[in-house]
């Protein structure tokens, strides 16, 4: 990950939960898409995710990778964000034995991860228990 | 279109850590098997099935470098990418070619040298397989995103956590009896859910590991088949691919794996066969959830009630119907790009009778399952021994 417009680029969606909503039949994208799935109509509105939502399914990750040996173990999960779109995240500031499928949860930004051996800090979304 | 047979079938000598074995010296050891096997000394083109040389040894040109390490050069070289499937795409692949009739005589192989480097640089390399940008970003490894599945399935159905283990117990059984497999002894009930927790409820026991291994099939009509060969001709029936979402948490339902309803469903209509058909499946048991998600899938278990289907026996040798004869992943190992067709040998040598201590009596139709990532790609076979 040299090259850092590789990173700035998805800085809308990990920073702000900017996604993209089809003009035609209002499905919405995270992140945004150029055509639509459903109705391909290539039209999109720019709208924020809603900050809450809840947990569709977790893990507690013991064996990470590199970038996040300093936060492991870490807890993982599918949140699903109200409105109904899904996003994978980190699940922190949490007892592992008190996550549950269903548990409300809420949106912060955070720093992710240490990239390179420089460890330039990346950052993006988390979710803490609501 | 042409009816299809495999001619021949073989896996390089043995699966692992194979530290003083290249990648092209693994190809093309598997690809000799298949070839003495076939009993042929060449053929007019072939597909590599591969995943990710480039990021585990840095080579590229997969197609034109195991063609001259053949000693095959001019013949038109393919490599085959997609993900854990590359080797089950690379076999759909070599049977159009031959089906269409641009070819009679195809090689598919398949490979993955992951050794090579250290634990850290695999986890990476494999989680190319899901959405960089919006998966691995977040922290999840390829053991997370199944756990995540396994969470979501024992949640929804009251699947429960022996019934996981019994996946590894049932498949390390089969792959005792395999001697290419990577680890090919029996595990307990107790060595899984003893072992070390690796992403929450999945344990070490519940992963497919890191392997080096090959394996290629020659392909060619039917026709032929009967005329050039003395053994019994397996026929390629059906043959069906289909894509979903590479991220788990676009898809709505995280319990049912949508490509491989869809293979199978356009494999079996091709085939003109179903669940009830099948004596023996191969199927992709990359963490023992996968197994249990697949069957239902299939068609081989109730929605929600493939956790039984180990736990009770129904998929062991001498069940119902027997899953992973070979070992599967679990045991005989996961060379990514190298499983796909690996599977189809396994199939081959069932249909013909040749499988040893690990025989299905009376072995007439198999199938074979193969996926990439969470199940962002599928494809599946169905063979016949005619």
């Amino acid at each position: 990950m040299a090259n850092p417009a590789r990173y700035w680029r998805e800085i809308p969606q990990r920073y702000r939960l900017e996604a993209g909503k089809c003009v035609s039949c209002g499905e919405i994208y995270f992140p945004p898409r150029l055509v639509c799935a459903k109705c391909k109509c290539r039209q999109f509105r720019t709208v924020r995710l809603p900050d809450e939502g809840h947990l569709v399914t977790y893990t507690v990750i013991r064996v990470g990778p590199s970038q996040f040996a300093d936060q492991t173990p870490y807890a993982v999960g599918v949140v699903e964000l109200d409105g109904g779109v899904r996003i994978t995240s980190q699940i922190v500031d949490c007892d592992f034995d008190k996550l549950a499928v269903g548990q409300r949860v809420r949106v912060e930004f955070r720093r992710i991860q240490k990239q390179g051996d420089a460890g330039i800090l990346c950052y993006g979304y988390k979710c803490v228990p609501a | 279109m042409r009816d299809v047979a495999i001619l021949g079938a073989g896996l390089n000598k043995k699966w692992g850590e194979l530290w003083s074995m290249s990648l092209r010296d693994i190809f093309v050891e598997a690809a000799l098997s298949a070839l003495d096997d076939a009993g042929v000394d060449h053929f007019d083109s072939m597909y590599v099935g591969c995943m990710t040389s480039g990021m585990f040894v840095a080579q590229e040109h997969l197609g034109s470098l195991m063609a001259d390490y053949l000693g095959m050069n001019p013949v038109p070289a393919t490599r085959v990418e997609s993900a854990c499937s590359s080797g089950g795409v690379a076999f759909r692949q070599g049977f159009m070619e031959v089906a269409s009739g641009i070819n009679d005589l195809v090689l598919v192989g398949g490979v993955e040298k992951m050794t090579d480097v250290g634990g850290d640089e695999a986890t990476h390399a494999l989680s190319a397989a899901a959405d960089m940008e919006y998966e691995a970003y977040e922290g999840i490894t390829f053991p997370g995103l199944y756990a995540l599945i396994a969470r979501a399935h024992m949640h929804q159905f009251g699947t429960t956590r022996e019934q996981l283990a019994h996946v590894a117990v049932k498949n390390h059984k089969h792959g005792a009896m395999n001697p290419v497999a990577q680890y090919p002894f029996e595990i307990t009930l107790e060595d899984v859910l003893g072992s070390v927790l690796v992403a929450d409820p999945l344990h070490i026991l519940d992963c497919s590991p890191i392997t080096d291994g090959a394996a290629a099939v020659v392909l060619c009509p039917v026709e032929m088949a009967r005329k050039i060969s003395k053994k019994p001709v397996v026929k390629v029936l059906g043959s069906a691919q289909a894509s979903s979402t590479i991220a788990l948490h676009s898809r709505k339902d995280l319990t049912w794996l949508e490509s491989t309803a869809k293979a199978a469903s356009d494999a079996y209509k091709m085939a003109g066969k179903g669940p009830r058909d099948l004596q023996v499946v191969e199927l992709h048991d990359c963490f023992t959830i996968a197994e249990i998600i697949v069957l239902e899938a299939l068609g081989l278990a109730e929605r929600g009630k493939g956790g039984q289907a180990a736990e009770s026996g129904m998929t062991a040798l001498g069940g119902k119907i027997p899953v992973n004869t070979s070992g599967g992943l679990k045991s005989k190992g996961h060379p990514v790009g190298a499983t796909g067709v690996a599977q189809v040998v396994e199939i081959t040598k069932q249909l013909r009778g040749e499988a040893g201590a690990r025989q299905v009596k009376g072995a007439r139709v198999g199938l074979t399952q193969n996926m990439g990532g969470t199940g962002g790609s599928s494809v599946v076979h169905i063979f016949e021994a005619v």
